[in-house]
């Protein structure tokens, strides 16, 4: 009898924990689809339902564009990092040349580097360069700050390959090259799926950087223009709450479907040792 | 790219680990330049280079605009004397209290309630639990500001049951606006080192706290002698990554109360931004980026060096 209390108790703790991590989402959801002049107090549940202030908060925040812009520096900073990191890690992975672990060691340095130490030269140089206030501006730094963490990713997989498939095709005479792409890259897949799924949400969600990097005369990313809006709307609650889900949107949208890959990324690859 | 440096901050322990396995380190190639050279160099352009200059500047005076002029160590100096600079590092250490620390003694507590029993649906719970690590922390920012608002549902809810005399403006008080971020911290971080203790107690083996058992061992006992060893590389884990995000925190601060009231809630990172970018101090900007830097890399060791120690 004590047990099943025991697990009742267990049980009733995650619950309760879990109720905590959801409770302002559910908060922050249901205010949102209050009409953007209701009276809303608390948490309560709109009546009626309507979307009328993620339209609203739509065409005053200009979010539309603000996503769009999002979307190409994420993609941009996702694609070249990509494609950098699987290089670097095929090679510290795979092959012996002098000096290898010592540049291994200064990729290492900008694991734990924060964009704080770096921000301050960037953003001088840059608005000599003419880079400022575009995309380039914020995925230049992003690039290169992940190819970082990618190299130490991809390097950690390649290490972990059998090394027999290596062999095999190049018994078959494939190139170095022809042995990544045709052999490592397609076994591979979810481990470089894990880690575009973290450069994303990263560079999605940055907000230092492109603070420093975007006035917002021309272009704004999410973040930064839910910051702006919010510091011009500060009272309209269901507007910010709509505001907020729609730059959220599209992380939670990927988390939903690759839930795996981020909780692998983050938690469980830091414990295959 | 709030957690760019703080979450590989863990591969790098469970990489460590790893070197002692014995794989060949592979046939000697000298093609293996040609395939880091193209990381390397946008790297060493926009990491290493700007971080070199980021040192260069921290020697200076500089408003951003007219020419540098050298001071030695004046602005380090300021860094550690200067009380408004110096604050927002005690600021941070509060942080790392409620980022770090609370999160951490949460989820050991949840780990040793769940050390002997399967959790069923564990996948479930840790979908949510984990879900405040992947919302922007603007948003996160923006969401408990309006909660914590002076008619927002936290003081609603305290009025309805009874307790308005502790209704306050959370983020308007100068005792509580630290707390205050602090505890939004707690909120986005407790389910990450939850997720991870939680996960890490279930992979030792119940023979462990069977035998702990035979030899008369209590819940206290037990606790100290099976599942805090056993959690050893998950806590390393877990503090690195929090106290990291602690150190670093400047969504939250810039989007909940702008540093204040007053400076109360200026942290290194906010003050470094209105140093560089608005009050024309890029010298001292660049200082509290290195000092910081450093601060993170010698936690960052210092926790990791611990954990090692402690495997012995």
């Amino acid at each position: 009898v004590t047990e099943t209390i025991e697990r009742a108790v267990n049980y009733g703790l995650l619950l309760f924990f879990s109720v905590l991590a959801l409770a302002p989402i559910v908060g922050v959801v249901l205010t949102a689809f209050h009409g953007p002049d209701a009276l809303v107090s608390g948490f309560a549940v709109p009546d009626p339902f309507t979307v009328e202030s993620f339209r609203v908060a739509w065409t005053d925040g200009a979010f539309g564009s603000s996503l769009v812009t999002s979307a190409v520096i994420t993609l941009t900073t996702v694609a070249f990092s990509t494609v950098f990191s699987v290089l670097t890690g095929y090679a510290f992975g795979t092959m012996r040349f002098r000096g290898a672990t010592l540049l291994f060691y200064v990729f290492l340095f900008g694991l734990l580097m924060p964009f704080e130490a770096t921000v301050i030269p960037l953003y001088f140089d840059f608005r000599r360069l003419g880079l400022t206030d575009t995309v380039w501006g914020v995925i230049l730094p992003s690039t290169a700050l992940s190819i970082a963490f990618g190299t130490f990713w991809m390097r950690a997989f390649f290490r972990s390959a059998p090394r027999s498939l290596i062999e095999a095709a190049r018994i078959d005479g494939a190139s170095s090259l022809g042995v990544l792409l045709r052999v490592l890259v397609p076994y591979g897949r979810p481990a470089i799926l894990t880690m575009v799924v973290l450069v994303f949400m990263w560079t999605w969600n940055d907000f230092l950087l492109s603070l420093v990097m975007l006035s917002g005369q021309n272009i704004l990313t999410a973040p930064l223009s839910l910051a702006f809006f919010q510091s011009q709307r500060t009272t309209d609650i269901q507007l910010l709450a709509a505001a907020s889900i729609i730059v959220a949107f599209p992380v939670l949208v990927v988390y939903v479907f690759l839930q795996r890959h981020f909780i692998r990324g983050m938690v469980s690859g830091s414990l295959k040792g | 790219m709030a957690d760019v440096a703080a979450a590989p901050a863990s591969f790098e322990a469970a990489d460590r680990r790893h070197r002692g396995d014995v794989r060949p380190p592979g046939e000697p190639r000298r093609i293996g330049y040609l395939y880091v050279l193209p990381g390397l160099l946008i790297y060493a352009a926009f990491v290493l280079v700007p971080f070199g200059h980021t040192f260069w500047i921290s020697f200076h005076e500089w408003d951003g605009i007219t020419p540098s002029r050298w001071v030695g160590l004046d602005n380090y100096r300021r860094v550690f004397t200067d009380p408004q600079v110096r604050e927002t590092f005690s600021h941070a250490l509060v942080l790392i209290g409620f980022y770090a620390l609370l999160p951490l003694i949460l989820g050991l507590v949840l780990a040793a309630l769940l050390s002997r029993m399967r959790v069923r649906g564990i996948s479930g719970f840790r979908a949510v639990l984990f879900l405040p690590q992947v919302v922007a922390l603007v948003a996160v920012g923006v969401v408990w500001r309006w909660i914590l608002a002076p008619d927002g549902p936290l003081n609603e809810g305290l009025r309805a049951i009874g307790l308005g005399s502790l209704a306050r403006p959370w983020l308007g008080d100068f005792t509580w606006a630290l707390p205050a971020v602090g505890f939004v911290g707690t909120w986005v971080t407790f389910g990450l080192t939850m997720v991870l203790l939680v996960a890490g107690v279930q992979k030792i083996p119940t023979s462990l706290y069977d035998a702990a058992r035979v030899d008369g061992a209590g819940p206290m006992r037990e606790f100290f002698v099976v599942t805090l060893p056993g959690l050893r590389n998950e806590i390393v884990v877990c503090l690195v990554l929090t106290t990291t995000t602690a150190l670093r925190s400047f969504d939250l601060v810039y989007v909940m109360t702008g540093g204040g009231p007053g400076t109360s809630t200026s942290v290194p990172s906010y003050r470094l931004y209105t140093a560089a970018f608005q009050t024309g101090e890029a010298g001292l900007g660049a200082a509290i980026g290195i000092v910081l830097a450093v601060a993170i890399f010698v936690i960052a060791f210092g926790i990791t060096r611990l954990g090692e120690r402690g495997s012995r």
